[in-house]
């Protein structure tokens, strides 16, 4: 009997595979597909305080192996996320990750507060990553100072446990692991999606309407599995793998890179049941290779010993 | 909602780059809206990642079949035209919302295509076909080769064909003929950014405008393939995915 159950802080998942930010909605579409329960858990589209109308088209350009998007973190502000759409959420039992984004310190304070007294969830997801939005976003990402002090001034808002979401778009990803760390977050969130852009042949100009945007799919997950693998040796705090995941042998790869849970994005929009069809192949697959706790998996690329098995190989 | 997969039964070429393909399946008893479109995962051990929106150009939802004409323009669309008898295509469908709305009663419907716009027309005449509605059919091209369909329609109604160079019908634009349109007409376009436009000015308030954008999900989880929304309540835009692809030409900017 494979055990697929993994514990994050605020987070106690049935299995390891949840949803990524920015590719599920607030899960209303999905759930006319399959029932949400089956997932691990399920992060929302970024929340703001203010309404934001996102960028203007066209958002998204494939590309091989990926995809770029440029949507601009649309979402219809705190106020009406928590009236009308994290409500759908509560009759499903599932942990709910909500993400958060904003321009400044306080927008992300504003939004956590208000969230944190409104809304039925269970940890946030601070977006310090964003590549698509002019002002904000990154540039905490970016800034090992600024990513701490955000971190530290969020945790002293809420009770609820702080994931902060990574960007790949760093000299140096663990410096900013470190930092966030050390502001107290709960748990790391990586990679989000990397900076690309493509441009139209016939108008000569970039093809996105925000010229920019983020790559995402499988492409990225090399980057993802090598930037996991040396942030977890880094902090010890769990971190949610994402980038490119797209089956149940991704889900291994990057829980044995580091991750103790894994986010699928992209994989998503190609095929509408692909969360459920990664977690119903996982227990074969971990079976195959000789794994009986999605536990044990974590960081085992580098730490072959870290602890006795709980299980023999 | 679901994916299906579908078998091919027929797969040809009817014009330029323009393919013709006819498939069978479950899930075609539920294709009764014209308007709407399948997001269809291209066949291949090397697939490009993401489906592919196709309007739904004709169905038969009694006999489960259903027809999707397209242009085999990118790597995606021309991999799909490799696709032959038997093998199995896999549908995402049918998503969002078709034409809805009949013309006013005596009103006359007329039917406005452009190029590869030009395909979910096709269901929706037959429909008001079946239903005695009068029907004024404009069709619009580059050149004579890629002219497809017309025997078909002009089965159902008053058929006018342009061509921009002049090669086959009318020389012009598809919207220079609905200039001189006024009266109890109601509009239907399928087609390119300008002509929609045109024949939004042209028609007011009476018309319907299927759209069309760079899709990802195809359900309308994934915000990418918006349109400024004319009406603006609640959101600077509309999906084109979920809440069209047809849209009252009063409720958008395009």
């Amino acid at each position: 009997m494979t055990d697929l159950t993994v514990n994050l802080p605020g987070m106690a998942m049935d299995n390891p595979v949840m949803t990524a930010s920015g590719c599920f909605g607030f899960g209303k579409e999905y759930s006319q597909f399959y029932d949400l329960n089956t997932l691990g858990a399920i992060t929302v589209k970024a929340v703001t305080a203010e309404p934001r109308s996102g960028n203007p088209p066209p958002r998204t350009a494939e590309t091989n192996s990926g995809m770029l998007n440029a949507i601009g973190l649309q979402n219809p502000g705190m106020n009406k996320a928590v009236a009308a759409d994290l409500p759908f959420l509560e009759d499903y039992d599932l942990p709910v990750l909500v993400n958060v984004a904003g321009n400044q310190q306080d927008d992300y304070v504003n939004v956590v507060d208000h969230l944190s007294r409104q809304a039925k969830l269970s940890a946030f997801e601070l977006n310090i990553s964003c590549p698509n939005v002019s002002c904000g976003g990154l540039q905490f990402g970016s800034d090992p100072e600024s990513a701490y002090k955000l971190t530290k001034a969020v945790k002293n808002t809420t009770e609820h446990p702080i994931y902060v979401k990574l960007s790949p778009n760093v000299t140096d990803i663990t410096e900013i692991a470190r930092a966030v760390e050390e502001g107290g977050a709960d748990g790391l969130s990586m990679i989000n999606t990397v900076l690309g852009m493509k441009i139209d042949l016939q108008s000569s100009r970039p093809l996105l309407g925000n010229e920019r945007g983020g790559l995402s799919g499988p492409a990225i997950k090399p980057i993802a599995v090598r930037m996991i693998y040396d942030v977890s040796q880094a902090v010890s705090i769990p971190i949610i793998g994402m980038g490119g995941v797209a089956s149940a042998d991704d889900v291994i790869e990057l829980m044995l890179a580091g991750a103790s849970a894994v986010a699928v994005g992209t994989a998503n929009f190609a095929d509408p049941y692909a969360c459920p069809r990664i977690i119903g192949d996982l227990p074969a697959r971990m079976h195959e290779l000789g794994w009986k706790s999605a536990q044990d998996l974590t960081g085992r690329s580098w730490n072959h010993c870290k602890s006795p098995l709980s299980t023999l190989r | 909602m679901k994916t299906a997969d579908f078998k091919v039964i027929s797969h040809r070429q009817i014009a330029d780059h323009i393919f013709q393909l006819i498939l069978t399946g479950e899930e075609a008893a539920n294709m009764t809206e014209p308007g709407q479109f399948v997001h269809v995962q291209i066949p291949g051990k090397t697939a490009p990642l993401l489906r592919r929106p196709l309007s739904i150009a004709d169905a038969e939802p009694a006999a489960k079949q259903c027809t999707l004409i397209y242009r085999a323009e990118g790597p995606g669309t021309k991999q799909l035209a490799a696709a032959g008898e038997g093998d199995v295509v896999n549908l995402l469908g049918p998503l969002g919302n078709g034409f809805t709305s009949a013309p006013e009663q005596d009103g006359k419907a007329v039917l406005i295509g452009g190029g590869i716009g030009v395909p979910p027309l096709y269901y929706l005449a037959k429909r008001f076909a079946a239903s005695g509605i009068a029907l004024d059919i404009y069709l619009g091209f580059r050149t004579k080769g890629e002219v497809f369909l017309q025997k078909a329609f002009a089965d159902l109604g008053q058929t006018t064909i342009t061509t921009e160079d002049g090669s086959f019908g009318e020389k012009g634009y598809v919207t220079d003929q609905i200039k001189a349109l006024r009266g109890n007409e109601t509009f239907y376009a399928c087609g390119p950014r300008p002509m929609l436009r045109a024949v939004q000015e042209a028609a007011e308030s009476k018309a319907y405008l299927s759209l069309e954008e760079r899709m990802a999900c195809g359900v309308g989880a994934c915000l990418s393939c918006v349109c400024e929304s004319a009406r603006s309540v609640n959101s600077p835009y509309v999906k084109i995915c979920s809440d069209g692809p047809v849209f009252n030409s009063a409720e958008v900017k395009i």
